[in-house]
């Protein structure tokens, strides 16, 4: 709190917090971080660095930098570490507050074929989780509905804001499919195996027929009149969404996740000639069929990292060398913690896929500078680059370290003030007043 | 018929003297004794080593220092560059078990989770490759008074269920409190509690039966009666929790819920209890001090259901610096695993010191669980449950390399073949994959078997009838 004075212009803003935490409004102010390890993720490590910020942007970086005047802010790191803000290429947060209560859960709608469903529209810019998130260093993740073979639509959301379109980074829409499985969804699944084939074949014909019907519904679109109102086709929702889909305008995330369904997965989107609209999401079995993977130039959104291992014969560890394993074998990863309140996590799903084989600068890409070139935003997010988006963070340490503190952090040129439910429950609790005493 | 005898009499002094009875399929000829050598060893009660020795014979730790040397016949391992701990403790576990719910009435003091230990159960061995080697087995929480919990060792490869038994290790019974047995039972069934009033008057009511039962069988005892109550084994169990005899593990969310069962069991003149998950703990840190109650949490779980919506991750570190008695558990098959990371969480919201963290997983568990003169620490005279590291093991890049169970190593990160099941099943034709989709999947397993259970699937979590 108070380091937050000596950074923010407004002298009513300094006012030390009595009893509980207040919520500061975040504040943009055009600044100077000085005596900085700058950790670019695009261009190596910069001691002693100086970084600048105007208004949304990174507007100078480097060992040697003239600070602009007007820039009067300065906040001096003391050698600690700037990092672009972490991005988690799979959750739910903001479609759901608490997970067993169905009256906060807006990730799954009625049916199999939604995916006219928006996820940005039922994102919760208030949610409890979004401050309990970025506190950590985790500024943009993908939100996505799910359930059914085309839930909707994933977006791309930066964690500040208040309105969703207001959080929405560049627009950033995927369809998701969840390809037909033969993978059991949890130990409670009792079906035989006869009978998961059989609905996955059923899945499989029911996914073609859709995208055969939902080419035909686009092609009558496309050919008709803008007068020929005598002629409209019945209204379908589902396949208006799938339009910009088939005619391979918007990119699809395919969730997949058994070895045998990466592979049939793949043989599907190269028949359909789509292999470069698809990225594939979940992928836990993937280092079985890494090779086949890397072969399709398919990029990988794979977690979480900390996980369980597919089958009761795997190795011990499978979940966490799987994303290092793709990465070794050619593949594009990024990494998904698939959290909703604990999204949070995403730098230590990061440091065991670093322990078990990544490395910690693939990881790092892989929650930085990968997503975001993958989501098309990497003129804006993903690295520390001059004339990036100054959504950034100062860590004291190394991020993926559970002892590391955040000291500081950006997003879109806010100064985001480091509370949470969290750390206010903290504040209130650790001397309780009164205590024992009535 | 001699020889039967005999043979007999020999089995019996094999079980008395080490308690592991059955084949041992997988370590039948590993060593109990070792020497580790140039190891960092984290005792957790006495300190730090840099470049320190403990040397292990037959199953315990015989001494700890410099420049040991092993005895004729003991091999040495070198850990140079490695980081050592004591074996972690997981004060909450539901593995190694084939049922973990009697989720039929609200009080079922009579059954117990040790009479389903399933020593196949390949997640033991997981749990090893995380530094795992104790885990208090629970029964569930279904009900108000659920059924005796099981203190087990990883010894896993031995057949035996006996074998797994943490000999000596004090009995413990579950209580749960709230969301969890007022719907199983009120909302579900239309039986008390549907309310957390009704949760405390089923616990009065059970134990003021059992003391009235308790007071017949002493009347009988002292010749005031003629004859004993009518046996019930429901209020045996009762009465041994009267008696101290069994101590209880209460899951439990809520601040206030919390406050009834400590009032609850003072006036019963029961001193002993630990609180298990406790999310809302740290807003009565003062009170469970006082008390002397232990709080075993999660590090950072929340929002998965109304009664932890308003969680701290700091939790940990304010029951710490108040004074109370605190663990972290899994209560998770994933989880369980990497309780070195769930723990080091606690550095990350309150910055506890390593020795506060590591105690988290070791000697206050121990002590939670009345084992802490056996094992949770590096100890001359203890146990050899070890754990050896990589690096730090409060670091994210820590890689479990070893564990040790009573000397014997039991998880090899080197050595190990993957495939680690100790049966497979002849029908099963293709192995089954298990997809653990996204956000709750890993949460725990306390509402199996409820008949109405938290339930992961493709669309989330749910619960389910």
């Amino acid at each position: 709190m108070l380091r937050l004075c000596t950074l923010v212009l407004g002298a009513l803003l300094c006012l030390p917090t009595l009893g509980h935490a207040q919520n500061v409004p975040a504040q943009r102010t055009d600044i100077a971080i000085t005596n900085a390890r700058l950790v670019t993720v695009s261009d190596g490590i910069v001691e002693n660095g100086t970084l600048v910020i105007r208004a949304d942007t990174i507007a100078a970086l480097g060992a040697d930098v003239d600070i602009p005047s007007g820039v009067n802010a300065r906040y001096d790191a003391e050698g600690h570490a700037v990092y672009p803000g972490f991005i988690d290429s799979g959750t739910r947060l903001g479609l759901v507050e608490v997970s067993s209560l169905s009256e906060t859960q807006d990730y799954s709608e009625i049916g199999s074929l939604t995916p006219h469903m928006d996820a940005l529209t039922a994102v919760n810019p208030n949610s409890i989780s979004i401050p309990v998130t970025r506190v950590d260093g985790v500024t943009t993740v993908i939100t996505e509905p799910s359930g059914g073979q085309w839930p909707g639509q994933a977006a791309l959301i930066d964690l500040l804001g208040y309105t969703p379109e207001q959080m929405h980074v560049d627009g950033v829409r995927y369809m998701v499919l969840n390809f037909p499985s033969t993978g059991r969804r949890g130990t409670s699944d009792t079906r035989s195996e006869d009978e998961i084939e059989e609905e996955a074949q059923e899945a499989l014909d029911e996914l073609n027929t859709l995208w055969e019907d939902a080419t035909l519904y686009a092609d009558i679109q496309a050919n008709r009149n803008d007068d020929d109102t005598g002629h409209l086709p019945e209204y379908a929702p589902a396949y208006d969404a799938l339009v910009p889909v088939v005619t391979g305008e918007q990119p699809i995330m395919l969730k997949v996740d058994k070895a045998a369904d990466i592979l049939d997965a793949l043989e599907w989107a190269e028949e359909r000639e789509i292999l470069d609209q698809i990225v594939l999401s979940g992928v836990s079995e993937g280092w079985r069929v890494a090779d086949a993977i890397a072969d399709a130039e398919v990029p990988v959104l794979t977690g979480p990292v900390i996980a369980l291992p597919t089958r009761a014969s795997d190795r011990y560890d499978t979940a966490y060398a799987n994303a290092g394993r793709l990465h070794d074998a050619g593949v594009t990863v990024a990494l998904r913690s698939g959290e909703s309140s604990n999204v949070r996590n995403l730098p230590f799903h990061a440091g065991f896929a670093a322990a078990y084989g990544m490395g910690t600068e693939a990881a790092l890409e892989a929650i930085t500078l990968t997503p975001a070139r993958i989501f098309g935003v990497d003129d804006r997010l993903g690295s520390l680059e001059v004339g990036k988006q100054a959504t950034l963070f100062v860590a004291d340490g190394d991020p993926f370290e559970p002892a590391t503190q955040i000291t500081r952090l950006f997003i879109n040129g806010y100064n985001v003030p480091l509370e949470s439910r969290h750390t206010e429950l903290y504040e209130e609790f650790l001397n309780r007043s009164p205590g024992l005493e009535k | 018929m001699r020889t039967v005898f005999l043979f007999l009499l020999s089995f019996g002094l094999v079980w008395t003297s080490t308690a592991q009875p059955g084949p041992d399929r997988l370590r039948a000829d590993a060593p109990n004794s070792v020497l580790i050598q140039n190891a960092t060893v984290h005792t957790v009660t006495n300190g730090t080593l840099d470049t320190a020795d403990v040397l292990v014979q037959d199953g315990v730790i015989a001494s700890v220092g410099t420049d040991l040397s092993a005895p004729s016949g003991v091999d040495t391992y070198d850990a140079t560059g490695m980081h050592l701990m004591p074996g972690i403790i997981d004060a909450h576990s539901h593995i190694a078990i084939s049922d973990v719910n009697e989720a039929t009435r609200p009080v079922t003091a009579q059954v117990g989770v040790g009479d389903v230990l399933d020593p196949y159960d390949v997640r033991i061995y997981r749990a090893l490759a995380g530094g795992v080697t104790t885990s208090h087995v629970m029964h569930g929480s279904a009900n108000v008074i659920g059924g005796r919990n099981e203190t087990i060792k990883h010894r896993y490869g031995m057949t035996h269920p006996n074998a797994l038994r943490m000999e000596d290790a004090p009995r413990t019974i579950k209580f749960a409190l709230g969301e969890n047995p007022t719907r199983v039972h009120g909302e579900s069934s239309d039986v008390v509690p549907r309310t957390r009033m009704g949760v405390e008057s089923v616990i009065r009511e059970a134990l003021t039966e059992a003391q009235r039962y308790q007071a017949l069988q002493d009347a009988y005892d002292a010749g005031d009666r003629s004859a004993p109550p009518p046996h019930s084994e429901r209020l045996e169990m009762l009465a041994d929790i009267l008696s101290g005899d069994l101590i209880v593990h209460a899951h439990s969310y809520r601040a206030d819920e919390i406050l009834m069962l400590m009032n609850v069991l003072g006036d019963f003149g029961v001193d002993e209890i630990t609180f298990q998950h406790v999310n809302e703990g740290f807003k009565v840190a003062p009170e469970l001090a006082e008390f002397g109650a232990g709080a075993s949490i999660f590090s950072d779980w929340w929002a998965y259901k109304f009664e932890v919506y308003y969680s701290t991750a700091y939790n940990a570190a304010v029951l710490t610096r108040n004074g109370v008695n605190t663990s972290i558990n899994s209560d998770s098959p994933d989880l369980n695993r990497h309780l070195y990371h769930q723990a080091a969480k606690a550095q990350r919201y309150g910055e506890l010191s390593d020795e506060e963290t590591l105690a988290l997983i070791t000697i206050n568990a121990a002590e939670q669980l009345g084992i802490d003169d056996r094992v949770g620490s590096i100890e001359e005279g203890k146990d050899a449950d070890l754990a050896l590291f990589s690096d730090h093991p409060l670091s994210i890049y820590a890689v479990p390399q070893r564990t040790y169970v009573d000397g014997t190593v039991r998880f090899d990160r080197n050595d190990d073949p993957d495939d680690m099941r100790l049966q497979v099943d002849p029908e099963s034709v293709v192995e089954e994959t298990v997809v653990w989709h996204d956000t709750g999947t890993r949460h725990g397993a306390c509402m199996q078997q409820t008949g109405m259970h938290l339930h992961a699937n493709e669309t989330g979590v749910r619960l389910h009838n």
